[in-house]
């Protein structure tokens, strides 16, 4: 594992748990990243490309890892999409920083 | 039945481009969009965001560059069948394809050029259990003919641009507008919600927020909706309505396209990029967003780039064993079909005494 890598754990839509070394020194939000494993169909996560302007990477956070605080845009969509529930954040407004080794999130299911 | 010489599902930048493409070998074109306007997903998700990887635009709002592409490509008379998902497509003997819409809407031509992008965009519909019983029976996601609501009791909901911008239109033809949202604020231009407050305070839009719509009553059509307001968790009322519009926004999905018999590879369609885009049925073309191949980048300008190989492509399929040869617009001009002609202005040649 690269110095720069930290372990986080994503559920995805079809409940299976995969525990993944995330790069923090990539510029990498958490949406980029479960493309990049290819935890979600291509087209069906990160539709807008990460402008927190669909919701198609809503998940939900498990562990009590700290993340940055909900900026409007994102509070907006979240306002909007379904199946929300109060832990859900939208994983591109999430970058992968060293702070957050052991986060453990759901996908939210597709909608 | 419209005809043309290439087809083009999709009205993005990368089929708005193919026009142009397409008219400096003479062909016509003809665009299928699921959206009821041009520019795909730069106007429809963000028209207001810049782009800066368009080669020789530093920095262009998205809505812009459709604008620009629409300029463009003017000159090569495309038509447009917009607001309708091509749904069928069918090889007839004479080698040609007849795509039909949603709507009924036929279109014939010789090659189509699958430039779909994510899928059509279809509407997001809110986790009401019954709410399939009711679509078009007082059940629309998208308003096409706003005078069918006129002297109706409408509830829309949502919280974004659309629901604001046709609360405020609606407001002025509709017997009554109620507007439904989760939250108190709304996600739209200041004005719109200024404007939503006053007709508010004039009693001309009914705000029912923080709330969701958590049912629909009625037999045949809606006759009532049922909301849950965040601060009653346990109380639920009805509100009588003729039509409930939710507007929640739209998601992309593969649609019917999924089902024509092309390749398909993780919701793309693969296509021959060695050569032209051809997917696996000759005469059908996929580029950009929506097809895929060995080191696919998901760009506008890589679109761009498929465009104008596969109209060179097509071109050999509309005029089987004619020559071309690929000319510079600074050498040959454009001839638009429309009779205009852009060329380089000529040297002047005058003799020295």
């Amino acid at each position: 594992m690269d110095s720069a890598d930290i372990n986080i754990t994503i559920i995805d839509r079809e409940g299976v748990k995969h525990q993944i070394e995330a790069p923090t020194d990539m510029a990498m939000n958490l949406m980029e990243v479960v493309r990049s494993y290819e935890l979600a169909p291509e087209g069906t996560i990160g539709i807008c490309g990460g402008m927190a302007m669909c919701a198609s990477c809503q998940c939900y956070v498990l562990s009590d890892t700290e993340l940055p605080e909900m900026q409007d845009d994102e509070e907006a969509m979240l306002s909007e999409a379904f199946y929300v529930k109060d832990n859900s954040r939208l994983g591109c407004q999430i970058q992968m920083t060293p702070e957050m080794e052991g986060l453990e999130v759901e996908l939210a299911p597709e909608s | 039945m419209i005809t043309t010489d290439i087809l083009i599902i999709g009205a993005g930048p990368t089929g708005l481009f193919t026009v142009f493409e397409a008219g400096l070998l003479k062909l016509k074109c003809h665009l299928i969009d699921a959206l009821p306007q041009q520019g795909g997903q730069c106007t429809e998700l963000y028209p207001k965001k810049p782009i800066y990887d368009i080669p020789a635009y530093p920095e262009i709002l998205a809505g812009d560059l459709t604008d620009k592409l629409m300029e463009q490509c003017k000159q090569f008379e495309p038509g447009f069948t917009l607001g309708e998902r091509a749904e069928t497509i069918e090889k007839q003997e004479d080698g040609t394809f007849i795509v039909t819409t949603n709507k009924g809407t036929k279109h014939q031509a010789p090659v189509v050029a699958i430039a779909g992008g994510l899928g059509s965009f279809e509407p997001r519909k809110p986790l009401i259990h019954n709410i399939t019983d009711f679509e078009d029976k007082g059940v629309e996601y998208m308003i096409k003919e706003p005078e069918i609501y006129r002297g109706k009791k409408v509830v829309i909901a949502g919280g974004g641009d659309s629901a604001l911008d046709w609360s405020i239109f609606l407001s002025d033809i509709a017997e009554s507008v109620t507007l439904i949202h989760r939250r108190n604020e709304f996600r739209g231009h200041l004005d719109s919600v200024e404007k939503v407050q006053e007709l508010k305070n004039s009693g001309k839009i009914n705000l029912i927020t923080p709330a969701e719509v958590t049912g629909i009553v009625g037999d045949d059509k809606v006759e009532a909706i049922v909301v849950k307001q965040a601060q009653h968790i346990e109380k639920e009322f009805e509100v009588e309505c003729d039509h409930f519009i939710p507007l929640f926004g739209l998601s992309p999905k593969l649609g019917p396209i999924a089902n024509w018999g092309l390749e398909i590879e993780k919701n793309a369609i693969k296509v021959n990029n060695a050569l032209d885009y051809q997917t696996n049925i000759p005469g059908i073309y996929a580029i950009g967003d929506v097809n895929t191949y060995p080191g696919k980048l998901k760009l506008i300008l890589c679109g761009f780039h498929e465009a104008t190989l596969m109209c060179q492509s097509a071109y050999q399929i509309i005029n089987p064993g004619k020559r071309y040869v690929l000319k510079y617009t600074t050498v040959a001009g454009v001839n638009g079909f429309d009779g205009t002609r852009k060329e380089a202005p000529k040297a002047v040649v005058k003799a020295i005494d």
